[in-house]
């Protein structure tokens, strides 16, 4: 096999389109360098009648929209899962870590929550509170500008707090409280858990002409087809283009390393074609990798040389390592009082109305970091799975459970929006121990060396989760709920989700000043080699209990801005 | 290549992205196939419409197993005005998942079989062929959990399963939604929760929280902040 090169050199390459390409797709591209998008997967457009699946019913579906095909049901817009045919990923021990990708233009930001968080001040110095884990080299005040300009160029829903650690910006008008929702504001105050609107990058107010307002279908996990929440393609890439961009898109091209020069500067990538599976080269003047944490990571540790011979920008053997993932856990809780409810479209926007932001004080505590509330229920859209163990409720009433006939019709509409549930997701501690690297006998079909994993919990952890769940019952009591189930012992880890099922992988390529510590610096560059740089998650030092894409959207304009800077200066 | 085949392939080659079952799909025209292949688009990739159109073009169920589905589905869920199972398509549903979900496979055959073997034992008839009366008997020796086990007896899990992929068959398909009374997948504006429900639980907006809420009427205006982040449109 003969790799197929191309004679045209880019200004920049640009490895994968999710939040962090995307952005800096945007970024460059408005700024009039000569951009080449490289994604592994499809091109996807959700306004496509033939990839949308918004507004379509449950009978469209022979399944009903089980999850069989994809993993959150198969009207979510993932192109992608827990695992993806071909492309395995292995786990060291009985260590266990669920990685879950997407391979289409925009990446996950398709079909992400669209929960949108800035850091605090707190969050970037956390060490110094409780001498754990390490510090950004950088602070919020370095970061808010790019927080304040993302919130205006992409739009995000919520309200001014004047809460230190959980920062203002510039929000449109939030959507009002569910009727659930309701209960559970109830309940959190009976608690003394604070609750406000939630913060979702859902256009609520116009926010230029190109995209489509809101029209509360509940269904962001879709995709918007008038393009009203943040995804990569429609509100960064797609715009860089209309903007008269200098952007190529090579979608369904998998890169598998970074090239070099003779003095070890990158001059482009690698990659596979996937339809005629042939390998090509692709030249420019700086690489920006942006496949996610992992991924890029794996990029970078396969791309070994002489002068580079654990992989690029890797002298520091950190590449991989600190991995970290948000901590979850969920419960259930039934609330009588919302049985036989009076119906109304109740679909909303695509998410939680109203969060808890953390809000103890950890010294109190007997766990370091902190963790938010996320709730869901509602009369939601039925799917798969709706009448499934259609009055196992009956056993908290005192009657029945199982049977069959028409009574059981009776039983689920008297059910139908009566559980709710709460989601804890929390700060865990970026710890060395936990990493990824290169698993040597392993390939991908592409012939690509792939990745294992080796994380575990620690009692930081644990104990947090164990709050959780008593934060719940107590929450779930105080709104008149009956809390379903027992909450999880010891020996579940007190209901921890195994790493990676928050899907906010981070840490991989790590920032800071000292390179020996650290893989990237504050402008999350390698400090290797520096026309090579690194715009997902990956540079997070640590990521709070605040979900990771708002602040890597807003690191990958700095970081653009940046890029941008040194080419006018000559540097680079 | 066979009829089966070469009806495949053209729907293939027609970017068709699924069609409905019919218990003898290669009996039946192109033009119907056609007239109802549009009934399953829903944005696959090529790869999973193809993978649909597989699991359709094949058939698990032996027709006289389909009808014991029949009966029993319509014994869990009976026919009344607001919609039947045949309305809801639930035999079909049931069918596909089987191919969907593999692991059904042995559990539904399995079970069937069994109740075929009870009826046989005590009413001499397979289950079909019962009288409702006896076919009620058999239900209730498998429609009730037992609260205090660890784990059910396999003919209670098999109804279980049975009764799981009856109702949400039914609660999917469109007279199951409109039973249910599900009045969303449309476009329109949230306004919050309508005052008599408000009232009914009890429950009020408070108004400082109110404030931070979107106004209906200003939903098409164009955002504009001041320095601070108020929003002043
Ligand atoms: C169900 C779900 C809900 C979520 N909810 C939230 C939320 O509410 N809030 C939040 O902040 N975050 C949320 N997230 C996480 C969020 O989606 C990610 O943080 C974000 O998308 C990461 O952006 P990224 O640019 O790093 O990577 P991605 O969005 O994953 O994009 C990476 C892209 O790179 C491509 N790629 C990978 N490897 C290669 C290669 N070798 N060559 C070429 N291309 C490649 C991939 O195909 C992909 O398109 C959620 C995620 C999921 C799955
Ligand atoms: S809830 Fe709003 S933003 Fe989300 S998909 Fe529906 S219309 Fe689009």
């Amino acid at each position: 096999m003969q790799i197929i090169e191309s004679q045209k050199i880019y200004d920049v390459i640009i490895v994968g389109s999710g939040a962090g390409g995307g952005m800096a797709t945007k970024v460059l591209a408005d700024a009039g360098l000569k951009v080449a998008v490289m994604e592994a997967g499809p091109f996807f457009d959700p306004a496509n009648p033939e990839q949308r699946t918004q507004l379509k019913w449950p009978y469209e579906s022979p399944r009903r929209g089980a999850g069989t095909q994809r993993d959150f049901g198969e009207f979510d817009a993932a192109y992608g899962g827990w695992n993806i045919e071909g492309e395995p990923y292995n786990n060291i021990g009985d260590t266990k870590f669920d990685w879950f990708r997407s391979r289409m233009l925009g990446g996950r930001t398709n079909h992400w929550g669209r929960i949108s968080l800035r850091f605090g001040p707190n969050d970037f110095k956390a060490k110094d509170r409780d001498g754990l884990g390490d510090n950004w080299p950088i602070g919020y005040e370095d970061v808010k500008p790019y927080y304040d300009k993302v919130d205006k160029l992409i739009g995000v829903f919520g309200s001014n707090e004047k809460r230190y650690n959980d920062p203002d910006g510039f929000f449109l008008p939030a959507p009002k409280p569910r009727l659930h929702e309701l209960y559970y504001i109830k309940g959190a105050k009976k608690s003394n858990v604070d609750v406000i609107p939630s913060r979702l990058s859902i256009l609520t107010k116009r926010i230029n002409n190109d995209r489509g307002v809101c029209f509360f279908c509940g269904q962001c996990n879709r995709s918007c087809s008038v393009y009203a929440d943040f995804s990569s393609g429609s509100c960064l890439i797609f715009p860089a283009q209309k903007n008269g961009g200098q952007v190529d898109l090579f979608v369904n091209s998998m890169v598998s390393e970074v090239t070099i020069d003779e003095h070890g500067k990158a001059n482009g990538v690698k990659y596979i074609n996937k339809e005629d599976r042939q390998q090509y080269t692709l030249k420019s003047k700086i690489v920006v990798l942006a496949a996610s944490a992992c991924s890029s990571a794996r990029i970078l540790l396969n791309s070994k040389s002489e002068k580079h011979p654990n992989g690029l920008g890797n002298s520091s053997g950190l590449i991989g390592k600190y991995l970290h993932d948000s901590t979850g856990t969920d419960r259930a809780i039934f609330v009588p009082e919302l049985m036989n409810r009076k119906r109304y479209n109740e679909d909303g926007v695509g998410g939680l109305h109203v969060y808890s932001p953390w809000w103890l004080d950890n010294k109190k505590l007997d766990f370091p970091r902190g963790y938010h509330i996320e709730v869901w229920g509602g009369l939601g859209m039925p799917g798969y799975g709706t009448g499934f163990n259609p009055n196992d409720l009956n056993k908290h009433l005192g009657l029945t459970v199982g049977g069959y006939g028409n009574g059981l019709r009776e039983d689920v509409k008297k059910f139908y929006g009566s559980v709710l549930g709460m989601s804890g997701r929390g700060e865990s501690i970026a710890r060395k121990e936990n990493y990824c690297e290169i698993d040597p006998t392993t390939v991908d079909e592409f012939g690509i060396p792939v990745l294992r994993f080796n994380y575990s919990w620690s009692d930081f952890e644990r104990k947090q989760a164990k709050h959780m769940h008593q934060t719940f019952e107590e929450i779930g009591h105080n709104m008149g709920g009956i809390v379903l189930g027992d909450a999880p012992g010891k020996d579940k880890d007190y209901g921890l989700l195994n790493p990676g099922r928050i899907i906010h992988e981070v840490g991989t390529t790590r920032m800071g000043s000292d390179p020996k510590t650290s893989v990237v610096n504050e402008f999350e560059r390698l400090h290797d080699v520096d026309n090579v740089f690194v715009v997902d998650a990956g540079p997070f030092v640590s990521q709070a209990d605040k979900n990771p894409t708002w602040t890597i959207l807003a690191l990958a304009w700095r970081t653009s801005d940046f890029i941008i800077e040194e080419l006018k200066k000559q540097n680079l | 290549m066979d009829r089966r085949e070469s009806l495949k392939s053209m729907i293939l080659g027609s970017m068709a992205v699924g069609l409905t079952l019919e218990s003898c799909v290669t009996e039946t025209a192109p033009e119907v196939i056609e007239d109802k292949i549009w009934k399953y688009t829903y944005g696959r990739t090529p790869k999973e419409a193809a993978f649909d159109e597989d699991l359709l073009l094949d058939q698990f169920f032996e027709d006289q197993e389909l009808q014991i589905i029949k009966t029993l589905a319509n014994l869990i869920l009976p026919p009344n005005e607001q919609g039947t199972i045949e309305q809801a398509g639930v035999v079909e549903f049931i069918e596909f998942m089987a191919k969907d979900v593999p692991e059904f496979q042995v559990k539904i055959r399995g079970g069937l079989m069994w109740m075929n073997g009870y009826c046989n034992t005590h009413y001499q008839a397979t289950f079909v062929n019962c009288t409702e009366v006896q076919q009620k008997e058999l239900l209730d020796k498998m429609a009730f959990p037992d609260m205090e086990a660890e784990e059910q007896v396999q003919e209670v899990q098999f109804f279980s399963l049975m009764r799981n992929l009856v109702l949400t068959g039914y609660f999917t398909s469109e007279v199951g939604i409109k039973e249910l009374d599900y009045k969303g997948n449309m476009p329109n504006v949230w306004d919050g929760v309508p005052q008599d429900v408000l009232e009914a639980h009890g429950m009020s907006y408070d108004a400082e929280w109110l404030a931070k809420c979107l106004d209906p009427d200003t939903i098409g205006d164009m955002a504009q902040w001041d320095n601070e982040g108020n929003l002043i449109s």
